[in-house]
């Protein structure tokens, strides 16, 4: 049986976007909950994490139930955007954790030297925790590549190493995500 | 010209200082850093006002608060913060952000030149000298043209090569702008050296201000004495003034002393009496009795000082002589301390 290694690729077309989206939006949010505090911070903070304290199949059902009608509802798109979800929490609570092992006093250097929020952010907190913020993208690159290749894999009705090597594959490529992701956020965040 | 006016809980006290350097001297926890933060705008404060050059940049009544860019600060942080991924050229160009490509340039290769950085400018904090990064940390803070300068000095202390060169870094920035510039410090010599006033600090609040020479000559209180450091305090009353010979007599625990007339003071006030220890002399005794202002003590314990041997004497009277005189002394039995009636100071 010749072996069908597009669910492979599939996935990691699929991963990358999913991740992509996640760290659009969990790396503002992190900045957000580790900066300021402010009304419903708490609420938003646990609202992004949701997703980790409900099951997938709940959690898509809610959705689905929410958002049946729209158009993008069942597409390509829309599993990209739950499996971005889902990676959400993950991205945000490694990044947020990043961001809080950075000395404030460089922030507060910048600040006062004229920064805004947005040029500290690009210019001193991002290349200084680069090493944590890279960590929490492949770890969420990691979850969504497993993810969806197991989806994919079984959703072509695969059988035996059809199925077995394109799986085996993609959780090595999750598990080598997770290695360098967790080398990265051991090393020294300032270098 | 900066006024600050807090009234917080926690700290609670009202400055003004013009050009040159005003340092704010005090312990640990006295609220020296906390009040720069909040001038910086880093900071909050519970109440109060803050004023630079004329603009309200902090107003707790009615909510005035701008953010630290908009403040113009220099800022000298404790941990000095050069950011570590860039060149020093690079930390210097950070804060001229909006300023035309030709000047900023031009700024840059300026300050590179006036603090002495030609050859750290392409290297990366750690990869200079601690020399290069503090005065790469000045430049920095004034680059920018701010309107004042704020400076914490290391809470860790400086060693000495460094300390050497972080006063000459603060001198050139005194003698060389009308910048008004608050120190935080915990070091006299740096008030000394450097400060045109002195505010003296615990716990929030300002204990006396003042020309640093003064302050540290005629302490207000006896808590401001123990902050600056002078070791021999003693209860007293005094038991007789004479305005005439300009004397008067003051009854300690167990001697009594002749002291100057202290104007102000009635007989029977009960004050505390200051002697700073380079003042003290001793002797041994030569069989005769004491003289007036001498008194017989036990010594327990001699230290070595880089200049000096402190001699600590029971009774809580600390005296500090040249080497030269304790190797001529050390032999000595019985110790005979003299106060000297002009050094004495009463609280």
């Amino acid at each position: 049986m010749p072996l069908d290694w597009s669910p492979l690729w599939l996935s990691l077309r699929f991963a990358g976007l999913a991740t992509l989206l996640a760290a659009i939006a969990g790396l503002p949010l992190a900045w957000l909950l580790v900066h300021y505090r402010f009304r419903g911070c708490e609420l938003l903070d646990a609202l992004a994490n949701l997703p980790l304290a409900l099951p997938p199949a709940v959690f898509s059902y809610y959705l689905l139930t929410a958002l049946g009608r729209w158009p993008i509802a069942f597409s390509w798109r829309w599993a990209i955007a739950l499996s971005a979800i889902y990676t959400l929490p993950l991205v945000l609570r490694m990044s947020r954790a990043g961001l809080e092992s950075l000395d404030p006093a460089f922030e507060n250097a910048a600040r006062v030297l004229g920064a805004s929020e947005w040029r500290i952010f690009w210019r001193i907190g991002a290349p200084l925790a680069w090493r944590p913020l890279a960590a929490a993208g492949l770890a969420g690159l990691a979850r969504a590549f497993a993810d969806f290749a197991a989806a994919a894999t079984l959703r072509n009705g695969a059988q035996g190493a059809a199925m077995i090597v394109p799986l085996t594959a993609a959780a090595l490529a999750a598990l080598a995500a997770l290695y360098v992701g967790n080398r990265l956020r051991r090393e020294r965040v300032y270098a | 010209m900066i006024q600050v006016r807090l009234t917080a809980e926690d700290l609670d006290l009202e400055l003004t200082a013009g050009p040159g350097i005003t340092a704010l001297f005090g312990p640990g926890g006295a609220g020296k850093t906390r009040i720069l933060d909040a001038i910086a705008g880093l900071a909050a404060p519970a109440g109060g006002r803050i004023i630079i050059d004329d603009e309200i940049v902090f107003d707790h009544a009615s909510g005035v608060n701008l953010p630290p860019r908009r403040r113009h600060c220099g800022y000298v942080a404790r941990q000095w913060a050069l950011f570590p991924h860039m060149t020093l050229h690079d930390n210097l160009l950070f804060p001229l952000g909006s300023v035309a490509r030709l000047e900023r340039h031009r700024r840059v290769k300026e300050t590179i030149d006036r603090f002495r950085l030609g050859e750290a400018a392409t290297r990366r904090p750690h990869q200079v000298t601690p020399a290069e990064r503090l005065r790469a940390t000045v430049a920095r803070a004034l680059i920018g043209d701010p309107k004042l300068l704020l400076v914490d000095e290391p809470a860790a202390g400086l060693d000495i090569p460094l300390g050497i060169e972080w006063r000459a870094a603060l001198r050139m920035v005194r003698d060389e702008t009308d910048l008004p510039v608050l120190l935080a410090t915990r070091d006299l010599d740096t008030c000394c050296e450097l400060a045109g006033a002195m505010l003296l600090m615990d716990s929030g609040r300002i204990l006396q201000s003042g020309p640093p020479r003064r302050v540290l000559d005629q302490p207000a209180t006896v808590e401001a004495a123990r902050l600056l450091g002078i070791r021999n305090l003693f209860q007293a009353e005094i038991v007789a003034l004479d305005p005439g010979r300009n004397t008067s007599r003051l009854r300690l625990e167990d001697f009594e002393l002749t002291g100057s007339y202290f104007p102000g003071r009635l007989r029977g006030d009960h004050v505390w009496v200051c002697v700073e220890p380079g003042r003290l002399r001793t002797t041994a005794p030569n069989g005769s009795k004491a003289q007036p202002n001498q008194v017989t003590a036990r010594l327990e314990r001699t230290s070595e000082m880089p200049r000096a041997v402190r001699l600590e004497f029971a009774g809580g009277i600390v005296a500090e002589i040249p080497r030269h005189e304790f190797e001529r002394q050390k032999d000595n039995k019985e110790w005979l301390v003299e106060f000297p009636p002009e050094a004495l100071k009463v609280l």
